[in-house]
């Protein structure tokens, strides 16, 4: 079982959102980095101030082996990116759930999101 | 072997895999390791650094046997195996009539009237026709494919260790060269040819036999850094040492001219399919070359993103690309337009709408060091 923590929510395309008082950080989970491998690159398609829509792609995350979408959990505004992911995409690696790509201010809840239960249950539900 | 519930084939080391945590995905019909618990980079080095283990047991091993075996083999292939000796192989394509590629093969030469022909797995049913039906009424012909196991064992030390384990000295066997011995036992054939730039073996045997071999080779050569190996290492050493992947670099809409092959085409050999089309293609000169970019922008090059020239017009296909763990550099092969296959000629390559820079660089990425 991969490592989940508890702190946060989990949507199924495998990223992780964090709530911190009307902001939401978004990065991707452990079973994503497990699937993907050594990641060599983190690419953002979005820059602060910009708008974003759930669902939507905001960039992608590449390995060697392959490409994944990033998508966007909560609609809202950009106001941070994690630019230390542009030439350090390893901390990715290193640390998931702290290597945060993008900070969303949002008016929305992480309601409609899965919890960490439920999450782990998608996980496991996928490693058959 | 089937699994029922797939329809996808295992090959005799499914279990070991399984067993070493390897990755299972489908590929060419057969459910094969992606990868391992060292990861795909891990591998990657551990094949350059020490050596690595790949079931390639999926290929297909095409006998061809009789009198007329060699001139039936010519007449199917680019490159002149009537040079070769017994116990020689040669690598090569297999054209059709357009001179495009039907596959590329090894050629093995056991003896004047004994021939073995390797092919890609997600080709065996081609080729077997293509084969099988040029040697109807000229020589034995047999598909041996879901019987015969092979074993690539890549890397600097893969010879010593496999020659520890041997009836007979494989250091001294030369490159494209072929044996048959025993390896810890098993009755096999040991052919120092490979898919990974770096010096090894391709080793043949039963399929019943094939386990036992695998586990002998690993705990022969664990505590010199030795790992088995998944599909994504195999991808990235092969890209390194510029060695061509049929359905990705070479296809039945490429001619080996164009793909870099011209040195297993020749063309001054007596008649072979697709000869006439490929001397047409030559005379008529090349419109795009098979070139080796390195990325010099933020972006990796992956098979089929568009090339753009500096007004941004697409005028090429990149038909492979990763980061190139050995060499350090996001690196791929695409066709160009000659007149941009220089080395030093910058272009552009689009990565899904993201614009990235590259250059034409000498290949192959990596070679390794004379031994």
């Amino acid at each position: 079982m991969v490592k989940v923590v508890s702190d946060r929510k989990y949507t199924k395309d495998h990223e992780w959102a964090k709530a911190d008082g009307g902001k939401v950080e978004v990065g991707i989970t452990a079973y994503a980095v497990e699937q993907l491998g050594d990641i060599t690159l983190v690419n953002l398609d979005v820059k602060e101030g910009d708008t974003i829509e759930h669902g939507k792609a905001f960039g992608t995350i590449e390995s060697v082996k392959t490409l994944s979408d990033l998508f966007a959990p909560v609609s809202g505004k950009v106001v941070k990116i994690n630019k230390d992911l542009e030439s350090k995409p390893e901390l990715v690696n290193e640390d998931c759930y702290a290597a945060w790509m993008i900070q969303i201010e949002t008016t929305s809840t992480l309601d409609d999101l899965l919890d960490v239960a439920a999450y782990e249950k998608l996980v496991a539900s996928l490693d058959h | 072997m089937t699994d029922p519930s797939t329809d996808l084939k295992r090959t005799p080391l499914y279990d070991l895999h399984v067993r070493d945590g390897g990755k299972m995905v489908a590929f060419a019909g057969y459910e094969m390791p992606v990868q391992y618990k060292a990861g795909l980079v891990g591998e990657h080095h551990a094949v350059r650094n020490a050596g690595g283990l790949f079931d390639v047991s999926h290929m297909g091993e095409l006998s061809l046997k009789g009198p007329k075996a060699g001139e039936l083999v010519n007449g199917l292939i680019t490159n002149d195996a009537s040079k070769l000796v017994d116990g020689k192989a040669l690598y090569t394509c297999a054209c059709n009539d357009k001179g495009t590629i039907l596959d590329d093969l090894i050629v093995y030469r056991a003896a004047a009237d004994r021939w073995l022909i390797v092919c890609n797995a997600s080709n065996r049913e081609k080729i077997v026709g293509h084969v099988g039906a040029a040697a109807r009424g000229v020589c034995d012909f047999e598909d041996i494919s879901d019987a015969t196991a092979l074993i690539a064992f890549q890397g600097p030390k893969a010879v010593a260790i496999a020659s520890r384990l041997a009836s007979s000295d494989l250091s001294s066997l030369g490159s494209f060269s072929f044996v048959d011995t025993t390896i810890a036992g098993v009755t096999c054939t040991a052919s120092r040819t490979g898919y990974t730039a770096e010096d090894g073996l391709e080793i043949f045997c039963e399929n019943a036999s094939a386990p036992k071999l695998w586990d002998a080779l690993l705990t022969a050569g664990r505590d010199e850094g030795v790992l088995p190996i998944g599909l994504g290492a195999r991808d990235t050493l092969r890209l390194e040492g510029r060695l061509s992947l049929y359905g990705n670099d070479i296809d039945e809409t490429t001619n080996p001219l164009e793909a870099g092959l011209a040195w297993v085409v020749k063309l001054d050999k007596p008649e072979f399919v697709g000869k006439q089309a490929l001397v047409a293609i030559k005379e008529k000169g090349l419109e795009r070359r098979l070139v080796g970019f390195e990325m010099t922008g933020r972006g990796i090059a992956r098979h089929g993103y568009p090339l753009l020239d500096k007004d941004g017009a697409t005028v090429g296909i990149c038909t492979s690309g990763s980061p190139g763990p050995t060499v350090g550099k996001n690196i791929g092969l695409g066709y160009l337009p000659t007149a941009m296959t220089a080395v030093g000629t910058e272009f552009v390559v689009d990565c899904r709408g993201r614009k990235a820079e590259a250059v034409v660089v000498k290949t192959p990425f990596y070679k390794r060091k004379a031994s």
